[in-house]
């Protein structure tokens, strides 16, 4: 799973005060059921070459004609990205390889349909989005002899077209990620949003999600260093680790006194490093032109406005909404986890079935891991065993019992389990009496914990939940052995 | 070949430009295909030259000639090719897929 939007790893300080400067090119295929330009299946892992068509092969007289549904998804995810969607055209990008039999990939250049977005990242970090442009993607090559299946060396090539034409939003963002922390929340927070807006499954272990990462570095305030393109970036824990040995690599190269070329590096995630694919001296000549089969793309403010209307609440927005109806912070784990999960909705209903909702959120987070946006455990039966938490009718401990068999058994009366169980509260009185026994048994470690030995506290503890067979509530405990400490 | 109109521009383009062009195109141009296609496109860029002469201020840019726009397809699946039947057309096959060369330098891996 990718659910690294909150993944607490961070990256480290570069040295002797270098800065980064870092830009994601992402692309996407579109949940649609046909290509870009023709009516073949766009489906993955099908047989090789069974979604062909005069158009994906590019064979003569084959014209392409735009898919609207493809068009209305990328404007659904240009206006979720706040931009601005406008008049379009489409143009040939040539390069000849054997992934794209016409010699040429239909793509958005100067006049892309989305431009001028921003997403915003924990801590109010704004990233700009420069555009999110329409294109096809490319067949699928396997390189088949020599080592390892690599492109160089091999002997053949074999080629499947189906994923050609397969239609993708290419979303560009600006220079404007610092650290590889903001670059993993950046895709973390973009695949949340393709998947809120229906936009794509954005799986990247099948490459519907694709990253390339912009890597310069310079020293705060100079202008923007040259920039090495890492391709092959193919997770989201990938892309934090490609960009952070990308900019020690640049800095040994300028600290040593060289210079950075700029080119096309290839991440290898086993060895954990980036290695020279190609330098840009002539591939980047790409001899754009208006295609000429293809005609403006200029959708009305009509389609565009009730495209808009139909957004969902997008992530940010229920992230807010969970953390005011839980008191949690809104950039805490709990609150990505749940909305990622999609059972923000199901803690609000345990919070509207008079249950506990800061509770609910912890027990949702813990439990509910496997089940989808609707778990089966009704929500006012979660809501009763907050209550019975919150009042101290039951133990955490015994809470999370019961929570246990609830999920295990897709429901069930928590109050039924309780008494089922032998869980009913020991009133203080009792438990008083407990840790006066545990005292008297345990006098050692008595002696050591009023010298001041905290871990003596274990002991006792430990005899008093064992004579409550679990009953007593361990920070009831705790806090009845410092008071009598304090005393 | 014919000269244009105003015959006594320099040329604008380069052989050397015109052997770039080919090479991205993996078109392989004899020393005397180069001079005539050199030749050639010069003209044609003689021929825009005229016209950015005029004052053109007035016209709005055109991204097409058709009046047209928004031409689109419903998302419908419709049956396409028979793979068999394609890849019997192909120079080599293999294993359900097209069988090419290996290939180097100018393409995207």
């Amino acid at each position: 799973m990718s659910n690294a939007s909150s993944a607490p790893q961070h990256s480290t300080e570069l040295p002797n005060g270098w800065e980064m400067v870092v830009g994601l090119e992402v692309h996407v295929e579109l949940d649609t059921k046909t290509k870009l330009f023709s009516a073949s299946p766009n489906r993955f892992g099908d047989e090789p070459n069974t979604n062909i068509d005069p158009v994906t092969l590019g064979l003569p007289g084959a014209l392409p004609v735009l898919n609207k549904q493809a068009v209305e998804l990328a404007i659904r995810l240009g206006l979720a990205l706040n931009c601005t969607v406008q008049p379009s055209t489409f143009h040939r990008k040539n390069y000849f390889y054997q992934d794209m039999p016409k010699a040429y990939q239909i793509s958005q250049y100067d006049q892309p349909i989305n431009i001028d977005g921003f997403m915003m990242l924990p801590g109010d970090v704004r990233i700009g989005i420069e555009r999110a442009h329409l294109e096809e993607d490319t067949g699928k090559s396997t390189h088949i002899g020599g080592t390892s299946g690599r492109i160089h060396g091999s002997d053949y090539s074999l080629v499947d077209f189906n994923r050609a034409g397969v239609p993708l939003v290419e979303i560009v963002s600006r220079p404007d990620i610092r650290n590889s922390d903001q670059a993993r929340q950046y895709v973390a927070e973009l695949r949340s949003i393709l998947l809120a807006v229906g936009a794509s499954d954005a799986k990247m272990e099948e490459g519907s999600m694709r990253c390339d990462v912009n890597v310069s570095v310079r020293k705060p305030g100079a202008e923007f260093g040259t920039r090495c393109e890492i391709k092959n970036v193919n997770s989201i824990r990938a892309v934090g680790k490609a960009i952070d040995y990308e900019a020690r690599r640049q800095i040994d190269v300028l600290e040593s006194g060289g210079t950075i070329r700029q080119e096309t590096r290839h991440w290898d995630d086993s060895e954990g490093r980036t290695h020279t694919l190609r330098t840009k001296e002539d591939a980047d000549d790409y001899r754009y032109f208006l295609e000429p089969d293809l005609v403006l793309l200029d959708p009305d403010q009509e389609w565009i406005e009730s495209i808009r209307a139909s957004l969902p609440m997008l992530p940010a927005a229920r992230r807010a909404q969970l953390a005011t109806l839980t008191g949690a912070n809104k950039e805490s784990e709990s609150v990505y986890v749940i909305v990622e999960r999609g059972q923000d909705d199901y803690v609000s209903a345990v919070a509207q079935a008079g249950g506990d909702a800061a509770r609910a959120l912890v027990y949702v987070q813990q439990a509910f891991a496997e089940e989808g946006a609707t778990p089966k455990v009704a929500a006012s039966d979660i809501a009763t065993l907050t209550q019975m938490e919150r009042d101290a009718k039951i133990t955490a401990t015994q809470a999370k019992t019961i929570l246990s068999e609830m999920v295990a058994n897709g429901g069930g009366d928590p109050v039924a389990i309780a008494s089922a169980k032998g869980f009913e509260a020991l009133d203080t009185s009792a438990v008083e009496a407990m840790v006066d026994a545990a005292i008297a048994q345990q006098a050692d470690a008595w002696a050591k914990y009023c010298a001041g030995e905290e871990k003596a506290m274990g002991a006792l503890v430990g005899a008093i939940m064992k004579a409550s067979q679990g009953k007593a509530d361990g920070k009831v405990v705790t806090a009845i052995l410092q008071a009598r400490r304090a005393k | 070949m014919s000269t244009p109109s105003s015959g006594s521009s320099p040329a604008r383009i380069t052989s050397e430009v015109v052997a770039k062009v080919a090479k991205l195109s993996s078109l392989h141009l004899s020393d005397d295909e180069l001079a005539l296609m050199t030749t050639q496109l010069s003209g044609m860029l003689d021929h825009f030259a005229d016209i950015d002469k005029l004052d053109l201020s007035n016209v709005a840019p055109l991204a097409q000639p058709f009046p047209l726009k928004n031409v689109f397809r419903e998302d419908v699946v419709v049956a396409g090719l028979d793979r068999d039947e394609v890849l019997a057309a192909a120079p080599a096959a293999e294993d359900g897929r097209f069988r090419v060369p290996p290939s180097l330098g100018l393409g995207e891996q």
